[in-house]
């Protein structure tokens, strides 16, 4: 039986990761919670927007209000990376190589391991960032499309188009695949290999969670009643196939999802705070949690794939040992 | 699970260059109203207040891949929101200042268009600041300003200092050519009561038509009174000059296109007036900026209240009947190339038997 270590926070939670596998909790307000022998605090941005783990440095990559933007690491330590002015910065993202990616209004930067900042002008907002898994190469969500960037070289970019406006981003785990999530209930796609479309709608919400299974052969995502599960193990993605439909509830709303390190398996989290592990190969379930107090905003898995951090939007949360 | 948080007002600030945005925004931030507002700006420009609430966002408007061409949002306020509204507590509301030539139908159509803008915040109202001088070479120039004062529910005219009491006159005619519903403040340095523009509950279907006890009447009782929509107004003044006969006709005021159609009737057969109301706006949507009225239902013991912006309609039940009042349906468009007399003849046509 799953047992829940619980953390009462006050307020929104941002991103909840492991960092050398002590839990971390990022909360709107920019404070780093953890649970390293006793909770524990840092202060990051004054005002915390958006959070990326970054896995290959084990860091968690902070952007905020306050224009500028934090690498969190365990053990109390958060520095500053970079300031943008007295624009919010809206979405980081992390790469290869130590490079980090934020947005500040219309404006992309990168900052590369030794500092140097490199930036990126837009018509239009950048709404998402994302690097891709190969190769100095990032994708940036806007209006009508995402644009991909190769920063450590000169050259134009390649911009992909899409009506409407695009609000997130992700890059298969082998490349093959961008994804972004709309502003409309819809994710869109594009293979990258010959730019071919993959439209992927039917949501009742905006998908704002999106999770890549082990070895990119599935993508989780929130937005719906049930995990919406595509299949891209196949060369064309999810063309033609239907997506599993994994933990499906009548009342609430799967608002976040994080695969499994290695499995075929993916925790839920939902709007009134449960969370579940299903299986994709017979969508058997697992409660992992109990409805809490506020929607589930963010979970990871451990490296022993024993134990999963989640974090809610009102900021009940806590680690669950699946193995206990 | 989303307790019943209760929502955030907002109120949009619009306004050409000029006609005193900064300095109402200055008050809002500096005075002690015991109330505090995070405020959403293009830029910080003059404001000159240092206040972490002060939010600068790039206008950004998205068209909804849905095929309707008036169907636009705010793509940076629902942003802005979603990451205000992640700690609620640091304020009581929100006050967004459009550029002086924005449009300000993406920005009230983000608070009805995005579900999880719509869930934390609602609209409180759209709020024109015009500059008396200037107007009438504003409404020369373009739509833009004509938009704002069509589009709002307040309407501060500002800078009355700076013209003749004749030409003030003219101006508020104008205005109220071009925005019959909306409550009219004359003032210097912006010098509104902050409770006339702030808490206003405009669009909230409950609250928006009884802040308007005249709501529609204004060419009904005597031309020469001084009550209009706006006469909660803090210092009275004569509408003699007014033309409040011409309020539903294209106006005869030079550079005005928008225009304002008045309808009133008896009870509604329900089964008529929905289907007639949800065809008007889903085919004149893209020339009604602003809808209002007050329906009386047949069969019906509550007023029906309705609201619309180009495709959005919304509508409830506000309050019963009282003992004595009319049961009379009223209804206002406002928009462009509103064809009066086939709105007329199928609203009365929705009329019960």
């Amino acid at each position: 039986m799953p047992t829940v270590a619980p953390l009462d926070l006050d307020g929104h939670c941002v991103a909840a990761v492991f960092l050398n596998d002590v839990p971390h909790f990022a909360l709107a307000d920019g404070a780093i919670h953890r649970l390293d022998n006793g909770h524990k605090t840092v202060q990051a941005n004054d005002g915390l927007l958006a959070a990326f783990h970054d896995t290959a440095n084990d860091r968690l990559i902070t952007g905020g209000e306050d224009g500028k933007v934090f690498a969190v690491k365990t053990g109390g330590e958060a520095s500053e990376l970079a300031s943008a002015g007295r624009k919010w910065i809206t979405s980081v993202a992390a790469g290869p190589q130590g490079a980090v990616a934020y947005a500040s209004g219309k404006t992309a930067f990168v900052r590369f391991a030794d500092g140097k900042i490199k930036e990126f002008a837009h018509p239009r907002s950048v709404e998402g960032l994302a690097f891709s898994p190969k190769g100095m190469r990032f994708g940036v969500a806007r209006y009508n499309g995402a644009t991909l960037h190769f920063p450590a070289a000169e050259g134009k970019p390649v911009e992909l188009e899409w009506a409407g406006a695009h609000t997130g981003i992700t890059f298969s785990p082998d490349g093959a695949f961008l994804i972004t999530t709309m502003q409309e209930n819809a994710l869109h796609g594009w293979k990258l290999a010959d730019g071919k479309h993959m439209r992927m709608s039917g949501y009742p919400g905006k998908v704002k969670s999106l999770s890549w299974s082990v070895k990119g052969k599935w993508l989780a995502s929130s937005g719906a009643p049930a995990a919406i599960v595509w299949p891209f193990a196949s060369k064309d993605g999810p063309m033609g196939k239907a997506p599993l439909e994994l933990g499906t509830r009548g009342n609430t709303m799967v608002t976040c999802v994080a695969c499994h390190p290695s499995q075929e398996v993916t925790a839920i989290g939902y709007e009134d705070g449960m969370v579940i592990a299903a299986r994709f190969a017979d969508a058997k379930e697992v409660l992992l949690r109990r409805p809490g107090n506020g929607a589930i905003t963010s979970m990871m898995w451990d490296k022993e794939e024993r134990r999963i951090v989640f974090g809610s939007a009102a900021g009940d949360c806590g680690v669950i040992d699946i193995t206990a | 699970m989303s307790d019943a948080q209760t929502q955030i007002p907002v109120t949009v600030l619009t306004g050409y260059l000029g006609a005193g945005k900064t300095t109402l925004l200055n008050r809002i931030l500096s005075e002690n109203h015991g109330k505090r507002y995070a405020v959403i700006v293009n830029e910080f420009g003059e404001i000159g207040i240092d206040n972490d609430l002060i939010v600068e966002s790039d206008e950004e408007i998205y068209e909804m891949n849905n095929g309707c061409v008036c169907c636009t949002v705010r793509g940076d306020l629902i942003r802005v929101v979603e990451g205000l509204m992640r700690r609620p507590g640091r304020f009581d509301a929100i006050v967004v200042e459009t550029t002086g030539l924005a449009d300000p139908v993406p920005v009230a159509q983000t608070f009805f268009m995005d579900d999880d803008v719509r869930s934390k915040t609602k609209l409180d109202a759209v709020v024109a600041l015009v500059d008396a001088k200037h107007l009438p070479l504003r409404l020369k120039d373009s739509n833009e300003a004509e938009d704002q004062i069509a589009f709002a529910d307040v309407v501060v005219l500002n800078k009355t200092d700076l013209v003749t009491p004749e030409e003030l006159e003219k101006v508020e005619a104008t205005i109220r050519a071009i925005n019959p519903a909306a409550r009219i403040h004359r003032t210097q340095r912006a010098g509104v009561a902050l409770g006339e523009v702030l808490d206003r509950g405009a669009f909230d279907l409950s609250r928006a038509l009884e802040n308007d006890p005249h709501f529609l009447e204004a060419h009904d009782h005597d031309h020469d009174h001084e009550c209009g929509p706006d006469c909660d107004h803090d210092h009275h003044h004569h509408h003699d000059g007014h033309d409040h006969h011409h309020h539903d006709h294209p106006s005869d005021i030079h550079d005005v296109t928008v225009k304002s159609v008045s309808l009133r009737g008896g009870e509604m057969d329900p089964k008529k007036f929905f289907p007639w109301i949800e065809k008007v706006t889903q085919m004149e949507g893209p020339n009604i900026l602003r809808l209002k009225g007050i329906i009386a239902l047949k069969g019906d013991e509550d007023r029906y209240v309705l609201q619309g912006v180009h495709m959005i309609l919304e509508g409830d039940h506000q309050r019963a009947w009282k003992d004595g009042e009319k049961h009379e349906s009223r209804l206002v468009f406002i928009g462009r190339d509103l064809d009066e007399e086939r709105l007329r003849k199928s609203f009365e046509a929705c009329q019960a038997a």
